[in-house]
């Protein structure tokens, strides 16, 4: 994985960009220690580190608007980051850019109950919305498994999920208003407290865009009223073909589960010995069924899924019956990563998207991948969407296996992309896929993504060496190859 | 205006007409079944795109919950399609035309609170861009955040970014069972109080609408014509079960006057979705406007309007729209100043029905600030620099 080359020129007038933020953001906004910027070298994918040339904590949205307008003209490159819970680097840092630091914007703006949006500043976290209206019985839907540590910007930059989603949708589904600081320090704002906003769907775009279209700096997100009631059904199987199957026979039935989530054996046992959830141990395949909703609803569709799983092979079922049951149904679930960090000195956690009926195809191939190059692989699995989360076991003290891991990753993700797939569900490209977005996408694709960036960050200054694996110049993207003369079709109507 | 109508029956014969269209310098009017020519400014093009030989569905597998179409696909084939395997379209979309049209206008209907809008379900698209490029965007799984999402950018774009030739959507269960709740006689202001408090219930609310009495007196729902006056309307859908549970709890809380049944409460919302009140969005008739507004605005900005608009209205209030008709010997340009001076709150008006030269002189899209507008201008140009597809419809000039 390589990154732009540092600008030699840019390092040497560091002096001069500093004390350029320096006018802007005044005292400790600007970072230049080492040690002190050595807390952004990285984000959630530690495998990658690089100290930005210089850190800047802007506290208001002139400051943003001065950072990137000066940063513009003097040719700088710019790297936002919210609470650096990203786990494909997209808040890596660059040695010749300026790390744009949001975690100032804290405070939430407006509650507006009568209709039902919270508007807030982007550092405040996922859950910190939901928590204060919890107390009007209200709650932000996506529910990334970060939400306690990451922000709302990052959401919106990273488009985040989370096991809520297949029901109330992700990010983008839950966004009603944006304002955003482009790199030519203009702000604009997208949309409002209405369901439509007018124009071109920027926001649409903006949302998922990973950092490289502009800098968010207030979001009002869409509130909903909290289900009466949840339980959650524990299923287990005797293969994974079976859950699967399940899986597909509930959708089929019409019932859309607020979450439904899949472990395989070794996710299982590493999840049972660290959190004694008391799931089963004999079964390959576990799968944990989230109703939600009014009482008589979710009663009357947890028979029908228990009983939709007997006839799919379930060879275990159990409802909960308590709230503490349920949550200890999902405590399993929700620790697994760390359960499996438990096992394996290391582990390197995939994401990527498959149709659920390759299901069976794609984890026999994995088995196959996981025998060749003697690393193991244990499971978890967003069962509802067909997001996958393989986690690669390896030790990173052995020489090799960091390598062996990275290249058994993306074969999985290319194998993704075969079976109709797509390489990331929820974690984005950053750097850690960017080259395999080539898998994904033919250049007429990446070349008119690329062009809505330059509409958006004409120099190319905002995150770049993210999700593209080519650094484009706008002007040679703009070209346009058709000409008089070199076409075959000089009368019209041919068809 | 159109002169030659051109009629590809592949991509590779789209992309052909597109870059004769570029190298000849002539716009393209993009068509499908053309029941939507009425929405938006008239373009300006001496020729036709028309995509209507592009159609048929690529895939469908109900337990993915997607569907793959060509963009010609008139909307009656899916409809049909997914009814067969218990599955709609959750955005609600009116009825006609095709896939492609659809999602270029960006519409939905009145479960747009709870399900969202065009863009929300719309996955995946390939097309030929104004560059005479083919090129696809997003995927055809329900979960992709690789790249931008292109698609979204696509729902609402008017056809002035790409000729559309096959989209993925997402599909959802269409709900088991349906009842309306009915509430008489209400003022704008305590119906919309009295539908925030359905919406703010647990009770999952999929459609909040307000009918006055001149609306609901032309509904050709029989309990709806003759109620005699105002009529206030929530509907709640899912599992038998649960719609009945729902509806006698919701019920009580609001002390409703009526509850529909499913037949009822069916064609009642189509009508709530067409705006059917007030004939429908393609036909003659007074001039029609959807306000976008913060759903507790409506009846504020409503009460400004009638001081000074000969105006009659309908709120679609889950999905924070207002409707109006106004005579159409109105001067739509005053009052499309009026409309739009009225949006303290936030929101956006657009012209949804007016003839040809009324929609040609006015600003049918809500005006955009002049950074935005900077920016949508950018944005065409780096899929259509040289104005090929539909110049004009959205805006001036783009």
């Amino acid at each position: 994985m390589k990154m732009p080359v540092p600008d030699s020129g840019i390092i040497a007038r560091r002096r001069e960009i500093v004390e350029a933020l320096r006018a802007i953001v005044p005292g400790e906004g600007v970072i230049v220690d080492e040690n002190e910027l050595r807390a952004y070298e990285c984000d959630g994918l530690t495998a990658f580190r690089q100290l930005p040339m210089v850190a800047v904590l802007p506290g208001t949205v002139e400051q943003v608007s001065q950072v990137l307008k000066t940063c513009k003209a003097m040719g700088v490159k710019v790297v936002p980051r919210g609470a650096g819970t990203s786990l494909s680097g997209g808040a890596l840092p660059l040695a010749d850019g300026v790390l744009l630091g949001m975690g100032k914007f804290k405070r939430i703006l407006d509650i507006d109950y009568a209709n039902r949006c919270v508007t807030v500043q982007p550092g405040v976290t996922n859950l910190g919305i939901s928590n204060a209206v919890a107390h009007e019985g209200f709650y932000y839907a996506p529910d990334p498994s970060s939400q306690i540590a990451c922000t709302i910007g990052g959401n919106i930059a990273e488009n985040s999920g989370g096991v809520h989603c297949l029901k109330y949708g992700l990010t983008t589904n839950n966004v009603l208003g944006l304002e955003m600081v482009l790199m030519d320090g203009t702000v604009i704002r997208l949309g409002g407290k209405h369901l439509d906003a007018g124009g071109y769907d920027l926001m649409g775009i903006v949302t998922g865009s990973e950092g490289l279209l502009g800098v968010v700096t207030e979001v009002t997100v869409r509130i909903l009223k909290k289900p009466a009631t949840a339980r959650a059904v524990l299923l287990g199987f005797p293969t994974s073909e079976q859950g699967g199957d399940c899986v597909a026979a509930i959708i089929a039935a019409g019932i859309i589960p607020g979450g439904m989530e899949m472990m395989d054996r070794p996710a299982i046992h590493a999840a049972e010995d660290f959190v004694h959830a008391g799931y089963p141990l004999d079964v390959e395949a576990l799968l944990i069924v989230e109703l939600d909703g009014p009482a008589a609803e979710v009663d009357h569709l947890i028979d029908r899924v228990e009983a939709i799983a007997r006839e799919r092979g379930a060879c275990y079922a159990r409802v909960s019956t308590s709230e503490e049951e349920r949550l200890a149904f999902w405590a399993g679930r929700k620790a697994a990563f760390p359960a499996v960090g438990r096992i394996s000195p290391d582990y390197y956690c995939m994401d990527g998207t498959i149709p659920r009926k390759a299901l069976p195809l794609v984890l026999r191939r994995m088995q196959e991948m996981s025998d060749r190059c003697g690393l193991r692989v244990a499971n978890v699995f967003h069962a509802g969407d067909g997001n996958l989360h393989p986690l690669i076991l390896y030790d990173a003290n052995k020489p090799g296996e960091l390598e062996a891991a990275e290249e058994f990753g993306n074969d999985i993700l290319r194998l993704c992309v075969e079976v109709g797939g797509v390489l990331t569900g929820e974690h984005g490209v950053g750097v850690e896929k960017r080259d395999l977005m080539t898998d994904q996408f033919d250049e007429a694709d990446l070349r008119q993504q690329q062009r809505l960036k330059c509409a958006f960050d004409p120099d190319g200054l905002l995150n770049p060496g993210k999700v593209f694996p080519t650094l484009h110049r706008c002007a040679e993207l703009g070209r346009l190859h058709v000409h008089q003369g070199e076409l075959r079709f000089p009368d019209i109507p041919r068809f | 205006m159109t002169i030659t109508i051109l009629k590809p029956e592949t991509t590779a014969q789209v992309t052909e007409a597109v870059r004769w269209a570029l190298s000849a310098g002539e716009p393209l009017e993009i068509l499908g079944g053309g029941s939507r020519r009425g929405l938006g400014r008239p373009v300006r093009a001496a020729h036709g795109l028309d995509l209507s030989a592009l159609s048929g569905i690529v895939a469908y597998e109900p337990e993915e919950l997607v569907l793959t179409a060509l963009a010609g696909t008139p909307m009656a084939t899916i409809r049909a399609l997914l009814a067969g395997r218990g599955q709609h379209l959750a955005f609600e979309p009116p009825e006609g035309g095709t896939l492609g049209g659809l999602v270029a206008c960006g519409l939905a209907g009145p479960r747009r609170i709870a399900a969202g809008s065009a863009r929300d379900h719309t996955l995946g698209i390939a097309g030929v861009s104004g560059r005479g490029e083919a090129y696809k965007g997003g995927g055809k799984v329900v979960k992709n955040v690789t790249g931008y999402d292109v698609p979204k950018l696509m729902a609402g774009s008017f056809g002035t970014l790409t000729a559309l030739t096959e989209i993925t959507v997402k599909v959802l269960p269409a709900p088991e069972d349906t009842a309306t709740l009915l509430l008489a006689g209400l003022d704008d202001s305590a119906a919309v109080a009295m539908l925030d408090r359905a919406l703010r219930s647990p009770y999952e609310v999929s459609g909040a609408a307000h009918l006055p009495a001149a609306a609901a007196a032309r509904s050709g729902v029989s309990a709806i014509a003759g109620a005699g006056g105002a009529v206030t309307l929530v509907r709640l859908e899912g599992f038998g079960p649960s719609v009945a549970a729902r509806v006698a709890m919701l019920r009580e809380e609001l002390r409703a006057d009526a509850v529909l049944g499913r037949d009822e409460s069916l064609a009642l919302w189509r009508e709530v979705r067409d705006g059917a009140c007030f004939g429908g969005v393609a036909a003659d008739g007074p001039h029609l406007w959807k306000l976008s507004v913060p759903p507790a605005a409506g009846p504020s900005t409503v009460a400004v309007l009638r001081r000074t608009l000969d105006v009659e209205v309908f709120y679609d209030w889950g999905g924070g729209l207002v409707w109006l008709a106004l005579p159409s010997d109105t001067a739509a340009s005053d009052s499309a100043a009026t409309i739009r001076s009225a949006l303290t709150a936030g929101g956006h008006a657009t012209l949804v029905r007016a003839p040809e030269a009324v929609r040609a002189a006015t600003e049918v899209f809500q005006p955009l600030p002049e950074p935005l507008m900077a920016l949508s201008r950018r944005v065409k140009e780096s899929f259509d620099p040289k104005g090929i597809l539909n110049p004009g419809r959205m805006y001036a000039g783009l």
